[in-house]
C-alpha cells in the first residue's frame, strides 16, 4: 500500500460525506471577460473587512490621499489595513451600513475620488532575495485578508512556524452562479502562480495542491499551464458538489485527512489559501499593488449583463448592479455571496469589501422565497447531505428545546452552516437559522458563565486578600506590642507598668460602684425627681399667685430660683434642671416651629411658587413639576436650618444629665458626661430630623394649598398633602384623556 | 426601496413533503392495479373509503386543534396513511372495518401525538393492528384469488358485500372464501400455519392449489408489483435502500438457516419473501421516515429486526403473517437504536475510543 503522499502524488483523491448537487448557473458569467468598472462617486470602505481588529486611524476629514496610501495602520498582528483604492479626498469617517448580514452600521471611511487616480511611491521588492520577515510584513501592509469569504488575515496563515506538508490552494467556488475565481485563473493563472511561489517560499510546504471543481475546465488548463514549470505543484480536478470548497471539505477532499475537532489545519501540517489570496500577495509583492480592488459576480436573472466586473473596494453594491443593468422585481431580493451561504442586503449602499465574492439579484422564478416551514417529517435527508455527518434533525429538536447540553452532545459547533440541510429539507424548514440562533445562545450562556466564574475567583480572590491583610495587620500589631514589651524592659520601667494597672485597677474599683448605684437607684431617682417636680410647679404657682400680687418685686423668679438652689441643696437643683430642660425644649420646639413656617410659608410668597400655583390651573403637570422644584427647595431650607437648630438642641439636652442626680458621676469624669451628651445629641437630632421628615411632608402642598397645611398640625398637614397630590393627578389623567 | 430580507441558503431542491408522500403513493400503484385485477376490485373502494376517511378525520382534528387545515392536508401524508391500511386489509371486509382503522390511524396513533413528524408508531400498522386485535374474523375473511373463486364478483358485488357483507347474488364472505371444490381457502400463510398444524409436511401443503410455484397464487405478483414500486422509490431516492435490503435480507438469511435446519416445517426464503404482506412492508411500511429509525446504520438495524420478528412469528407466533407487529415493536426501539447509531462527526474519533 502506497503511502499518503504518493496517493495524492498519483492524483487520488478523496470523497467527504453528504453535499449536494444545486444548479450552478455559473453560464450566466463564466464566459464574458472581467468588466472594469468606472470609478464611482463615493467609496465607502469600512476600517474593518476582514476577521480580526481594525487598524488606527492615519488620515483626516478633509485630508487629500493617493491611490493605495494606507488609511488605517497595522500595529497589531490581528489587524491589517485598508487603503484608498484610488486619489481623492476623505468626505467623512461614519458609521455605514456593514457589508454583513446584521447590516449593524460600522466606522466606514467615506472617499471622494478626484478622478486622477494618483499613485503613491510604489517599491516592488524581488521575493527571492529579500527576508521572510519583509515578505510578511509587506502582506500585511498590503491589507491581505482571505478572501475566499472568511477574511482572515493572510500574513499570519502564511507566517505559520510549524511545519507545513501540503499548501493547499482553493480554486473550488462551489457556490452556484459564482465564477469571480473562475475568470481570475482564466486571465491571470501566471500571476497567481507567482503568488503561490511566494507564499511557497514562506512555508516550505512538501506539495502545493490546486483544487479545482470540474466545471471550470478553461481555468484548470490555464493553471496546469502556468505550473507545468513547477515540479510539486498539482492541480487537482474535483468533481462538482457543494460544498467542496468548505477548508474542511476540501482538505478531506484532497489529502483524507481530518482536522480533529477544535483544532486548525496547521496542526495536521496543512495551510489552505484562496487562489484570489495567492494572486493578491503576487500584486503586493511584485507591484507594491496593496489590495485595492477584487473581482466580483454580479449575477441573476433580474440583471441584463450578469457579469464579472473588477470593482474597487467601497464601491457601493448599486453601482455594480446599475453597470450590469439590474431590473429591480417587487419582494427583490439582493444577495453577498451565494444563493447557499450569502446575506440579504437591506439596502444597496452597502459596500464591496475584501471578502465579497458575488452580488445576486435573482428573481423569485430563478430563486423562490422559502415557503411556509412545515413538520419535519424525520426523512433525514439533511442527515445525508450534512458534510459534517452531523444529525441535523435531531440538531434542530433540540434548538426548539433550547437543550444546550444536548447540543453540545450533538456537535453543534461543527456545523459550518453551508445550507445543504436546509437545501434538502422537504418541509423547508430553515435548519441553519435555527443552528445560528442556537448557537449564539451558546455562546452567550458560555459568556455568562464565564463572567459567573471570574466574578467568583474575584470575590474569593478578594475575601483572600482581606483575610491577609488581616492576619498581617495583626502579625504587625503584636510585633509592634512585643517589640515594645521588650523596650520596656530594656527600659527597665516595671514599676510604670505596675503603676498603670494599679491606676486602672482603681478607677475599676470607683467606677463599679457608681454604675450599681445608678442601676439601682435610678428608678427611685426619677421616681424623686418627678415629685420635685411636682413640689415645683406648686411652688411656681404659688410663686405666680405671688408675683401676681407684687409683679415689680420679683422680676425673674424663674431664673433665679435655680440658681439658687443649685448651690444649697440637690433637690432643688434638680427642679431648676428640669424647669431648664423644659424650657429649652420649649425653645427648641418653637425655633423649629418657626423654621417650618419659614420653611412652608415663603414658599408660596416666592415666584416660582406663586407662578406654579397659577400654572395649576391650566396645566397639572407644570403644578406637578413646580411643586417637585417648591418640595426640593423646602427641603434643603429645613435641612440647613435644623442643622442650626440641632446645636441649641443639643445644649438643651446636653443640660440634662449635667444638671440632673449624675452630677457626681459628671464631676468625676468628664468623659462620661461628653458621652451622655453625644448620645442627648444624636437623640435629639433623630427627633428633629422625624420632625422634619414631617415638615417636609407638610411642604408638599406646595403649588395647591399649602397654607393650611402647616400651621395645625405636621400629620394632618400630610394629609392632606397627600389629598392634594391625589387630586391634581386626577385633574391630570383626566385632562390626558 | 426596501429589498427583502431571508436567511440562507437562498436556494432550494423544490422537493417537498407533498412531493414525496405523492411519490410513495404512486409508487403503489402497480401492486394496487395487479390486487385489483387478481383479487377483485375491493381494493379500490377500500381506498376510497380510507381517503375520504382519512381527509376528514385529519380536517376534523386539524380543526380542533386551531391548525391551518388545508396546507396540512396537502402534505398528502393523512392520503399514504389511508392508501397502506387500505391495501393491507381484506378487500372485502365490511365498510366500518376500514372507517374505524383509518379514523384510529389519524386521530389517535398520529394526531393526538402531535401531528406529522411526531407519531412514535405507523398509524397504518398500529391501526391494523387495533382492527386485527379487535374484529380477528373480519380481518382475516381474504378471499382467494379470482381464478380460484367459486362465483365470480363484480364490481358491483365487491360495493354489496362490502357496504351490506352479502354480494349482489346473495352470498355471504365465508361463502365465497370457499374455492371450486368447496373448501375455504385461507391465505397461503394461514392455509400453510394450519397444515403444519395439523402434521402436515411443507411439502404436502406446498401441493394445495392456493400455493403457486413456491408462494402463493396471486400473491406472487402482488409482491412483485411492490417490488418493481419499491425499487422506483429507491431509484428516484425518495426512500433509502437501507431499510427494505435489511429487512428483506434478514428474513431471507433467518427462513433460510432454519429451513436448512428444520425442511418439513419451516418454509424457504423464497416463499417468505414473495408471501403475505413482505414487498409492501419493506418498502412502503417499515420506511415511513416518521416511526423509522433515522440514521444509516440504525436503519439496517431497524430493518433487520422487523426482518427478525417476522421470521419469529410467522414460524413461532400465533399469527399468520406478522408485519404490523414487527413494525410496531420496532417502532418502539427506533429511539434506542437512533442513540447508539450515531454517525462520526467530522473531525472527532470515534465514540468507542473516547471510552
Amino acid at each position: 500500500m502506497p503511502g499518503l503522499f504518493q496517493q495524492i502524488q498519483a492524483g487520488k483523491l478523496w470523497d467527504f460525506h453528504g453535499g449536494i448537487h444545486p444548479p450552478g448557473r455559473k453560464e450566466q458569467t463564466n464566459q464574458k471577460p472581467i468588466a472594469v468598472l468606472p470609478i464611482p462617486d463615493r467609496l465607502y470602505l469600512p476600517l474593518r473587512q476582514h476577521i480580526g481588529v481594525a487598524g488606527q486611524l492615519l488620515v483626516r476629514v478633509g485630508e487629500r490621499v493617493l491611490k493605495g496610501q494606507q488609511l488605517t495602520s497595522a500595529e497589531n498582528s490581528m489587524a491589517v489595513p485598508v487603503h484608498a483604492p484610488t486619489s481623492g479626498t476623505v468626505l467623512s469617517i461614519t458609521p455605514h451600513t456593514s457589508p454583513h448580514p446584521s447590516a449593524l452600521p460600522e466606522l466606514t471611511l467615506v472617499l471622494e475620488p478626484d478622478g486622477l487616480d494618483e499613485w503613491r511611491q510604489r517599491e516592488p521588492l524581488n521575493f527571492l532575495t529579500c527576508d521572510n520577515m519583509t515578505l510578511l510584513s509587506r502582506i500585511q501592509d498590503s491589507g491581505i485578508a482571505g478572501m475566499g469569504g472568511a477574511g482572515f488575515p493572510t500574513h499570519i496563515k502564511a507566517g505559520l512556524t510549524q511545519p507545513v506538508d501540503y499548501l493547499i490552494i482553493n480554486a473550488v467556488e462551489c457556490e452556484p452562479y459564482i465564477s469571480a475565481d473562475d475568470l481570475l485563473m482564466q486571465e491571470a493563472a501566471t500571476t497567481i502562480v507567482k503568488g503561490i511561489d511566494i507564499l511557497c517560499r514562506l512555508l516550505n510546504p512538501k506539495a502545493v495542491l490546486i483544487g479545482i471543481e470540474d466545471d471550470k475546465p478553461i481555468a484548470a488548463a490555464a493553471m496546469m499551464a502556468a505550473c507545468s514549470q513547477r515540479e510539486h505543484y498539482y492541480v487537482r480536478i474535483v468533481p462538482t458538489k457543494y460544498p467542496s470548497g468548505g477548508e474542511k471539505q476540501l482538505i478531506q477532499l484532497l489529502t483524507n485527512k481530518e482536522v480533529p475537532n477544535g483544532r486548525r489545519p496547521a496542526d495536521i501540517g496543512i495551510v489552505m489559501q484562496n487562489v484570489g489570496t495567492a494572486f493578491a500577495i503576487a500584486q503586493a509583492v511584485l507591484d507594491d499593488h496593496p489590495l485595492l480592488s477584487r473581482i466580483v459576480t454580479v449575477a441573476g436573472d433580474t440583471l441584463n449583463q450578469p457579469q464579472n466586473v473588477l470593482a474597487l473596494l467601497g464601491t457601493p453594491v448599486s453601482a455594480l448592479l446599475d453597470a450590469c443593468g439590474f431590473q429591480s422585481q417587487p419582494q427583490q431580493r439582493v444577495i453577498m455571496g451565494g444563493p447557499m451561504m450569502g446575506f440579504t442586503l437591506p439596502d444597496l449602499s452597502v459596500p464591496v469589501v475584501k471578502t465579497t465574492n458575488c452580488i445576486l439579484a435573482p428573481t423569485a422564478q430563478e430563486l423562490p422565497a422559502a415557503s411556509t416551514e412545515m413538520d419535519c417529517i424525520r426523512c433525514s435527508a439533511c442527515a445525508d447531505a450534512c458534510p459534517a455527518s452531523l444529525l441535523p434533525q435531531q440538531l434542530l429538536w433540540y434548538s426548539k428545546a433550547k437543550d444546550s447540553d444536548k447540543l453540545q452532545e450533538y456537535n453543534l459547533a461543527d456545523c459550518i452552516e453551508c445550507g445543504a440541510c436546509a437545501y434538502v429539507c422537504p418541509s423547508e424548514i430553515p435548519l441553519v437559522q435555527y443552528y445560528r440562533v442556537a448557537k449564539a445562545d451558546i455562546r452567550e450562556q458560555q459568556r455568562e458563565a464565564l463572567k459567573a466564574e471570574q466574578a467568583k475567583a474575584r470575590f474569593e480572590a478578594r475575601n483572600a486578600r482581606l483575610e491577609q491583610e488581616k492576619q498581617e495587620r495583626l502579625q504587625r500589631n503584636q510585633q509592634l506590642a512585643a517589640a515594645r514589651q521588650q523596650q520596656q524592659l530594656a527600659s527597665g520601667a516595671n514599676t510604670a507598668v505596675a503603676d498603670a494597672l494599679a491606676r486602672i485597677k482603681a478607677k475599676q474599683a470607683l467606677a463599679a460602684p457608681a454604675e450599681e448605684r445608678s442601676k439601682e437607684q435610678i428608678l427611685a431617682e426619677r421616681e424623686l425627681k418627678k415629685q420635685q417636680a411636682r413640689e415645683h410647679q406648686q411652688q411656681k404657682a404659688q410663686q405666680q399667685k405671688a408675683e401676681q400680687q407684687a409683679t415689680e418685686q420679683h422680676n425673674e423668679p424663674a431664673e433665679q430660683t435655680p440658681a439658687v438652689t443649685e448651690n444649697t441643696n440637690s433637690k432643688a437643683a434638680a427642679v431648676a434642671a428640669a424647669i431648664a430642660r423644659a424650657q429649652a425644649k420649649k425653645a427648641a420646639q418653637a425655633a423649629e416651629q418657626h423654621a417650618t413656617e419659614q420653611q412652608v410659608t415663603p414658599a408660596p410668597n416666592t415666584e416660582k411658587s406663586h407662578q406654579a400655583e397659577v400654572s395649576a390651573e391650566a396645566d397639572p403637570r407644570k403644578a406637578a413639576i413646580a411643586a417637585a422644584i417648591a418640595r426640593a427647595k423646602a427641603k434643603q431650607q429645613a435641612q440647613t436650618e435644623h442643622e442650626t437648630n440641632a446645636a441649641p438642641a443639643t445644649a438643651s439636652t446636653a443640660n440634662k444629665p449635667a444638671a440632673g442626680s449624675d452630677i457626681v458621676a459628671a464631676t468625676e469624669d468628664p468623659r462620661k458626661a461628653a458621652v451622655a451628651a453625644a448620645l442627648a445629641r444624636a437623640k435629639a437630632k433623630k427627633q428633629a430630623s422625624a420632625e422634619a421628615t414631617e415638615q417636609t411632608a407638610a411642604s408638599t402642598t406646595g403649588a395647591p394649598e399649602p397654607d393650611v397645611a402647616v400651621t395645625e398640625d405636621p400629620r394632618k398637614a400630610a394629609i392632606a398633602a397627600a389629598i392634594a397630590r391625589a387630586k391634581a393627578r386626577k385633574q391630570a389623567d383626566s385632562e390626558n384623556s | 426601496m426596501s429589498f427583502k430580507i431571508a436567511s440562507s441558503p437562498h436556494q432550494h431542491n423544490q422537493r417537498s413533503t407533498a412531493h414525496i408522500m405523492r411519490l410513495v403513493a404512486l409508487a403503489c400503484l402497480p401492486g394496487i392495479a395487479v390486487q385489483a385485477v387478481l383479487f377483485g376490485y375491493g381494493v379500490l373502494i377500500q381506498l376510497v373509503l380510507a381517503i375520504v376517511t382519512a381527509w376528514i378525520s385529519e380536517a376534523l382534528v386539524l380543526k380542533l386543534r386551531g391548525k391551518a387545515v388545508l396546507p396540512r392536508l396537502k402534505d398528502n401524508s393523512a392520503l399514504l396513511t389511508a392508501v397502506l391500511l387500505a391495501i393491507a386489509i381484506p378487500p372485502y371486509a365490511p365498510w366500518w372495518i376500514i372507517v374505524i382503522g383509518t379514523a384510529f390511524a389519524i386521530i389517535m396513533v398520529k394526531q393526538l401525538y402531535g401531528g406529522l413528524g411526531n407519531n412514535l408508531f405507523n398509524p397504518a400498522m398500529a391501526a391494523y393492528v387495533l382492527l386485527l386485535v379487535s374484529f380477528p374474523l373480519q380481518m382475516t375473511q381474504w378471499l382467494p384469488p379470482l381464478s380460484l373463486q367459486s362465483v365470480d364478483l363484480t364490481p358491483l358485488d365487491a360495493v354489496c358485500s362490502i357496504f351490506t357483507h352479502y354480494s349482489c347474488s346473495g352470498f355471504s364472505l365465508s361463502q365465497l372464501q370457499a374455492s371450486i371444490d368447496g373448501i375455504t381457502m385461507a391465505t397461503p400463510l394461514d392455509t400453510l400455519r394450519t397444515d403444519l398444524g395439523r402434521g402436515l409436511t411443507l411439502d404436502e401443503s406446498l401441493n394445495r392449489p392456493v400455493f403457486f410455484a413456491f408462494a402463493g397464487t396471486g400473491w406472487l405478483w402482488v409482491n412483485l408489483a411492490y417490488l418493481a414500486g419499491g425499487l422506483l422509490l429507491i431509484q428516484q431516492k425518495v426512500i433509502s435502500w437501507r431499510i427494505p435490503l435489511a429487512v428483506i435480507g434478514s428474513l431471507f438469511v433467518l427462513s433460510a438457516i432454519a429451513t436448512l435446519a428444520a425442511p418439513d416445517t419451516i418454509a424457504g426464503p423464497l416463499f417468505h419473501l414473495f408471501s403475505g404482506g413482505t414487498m409492501l412492508a419493506a418498502f412502503f411500511i417499515a420506511t415511513d421516515p416518521v416511526s423509522a429509525s433515522t440514521t444509516n446504520k440504525g436503519r439496517l438495524v431497524y430493518g433487520a429486526l422487523i426482518g427478525l420478528l417476522v421470521f419469529l412469528i410467522r414460524n413461532f407466533g400465533g399469527y399468520p403473517d406478522a408485519y404490523a407487529f414487527a413494525v410496531l415493536l420496532a417502532n418502539m426501539a427506533v429511539p434506542l437504536i437512533d442513540y447508539y447509531t450515531r454517525p462520526r462527526t467530522y473531525g472527532h474519533r470515534p465514540r468507542s475510543e473516547l471510552k
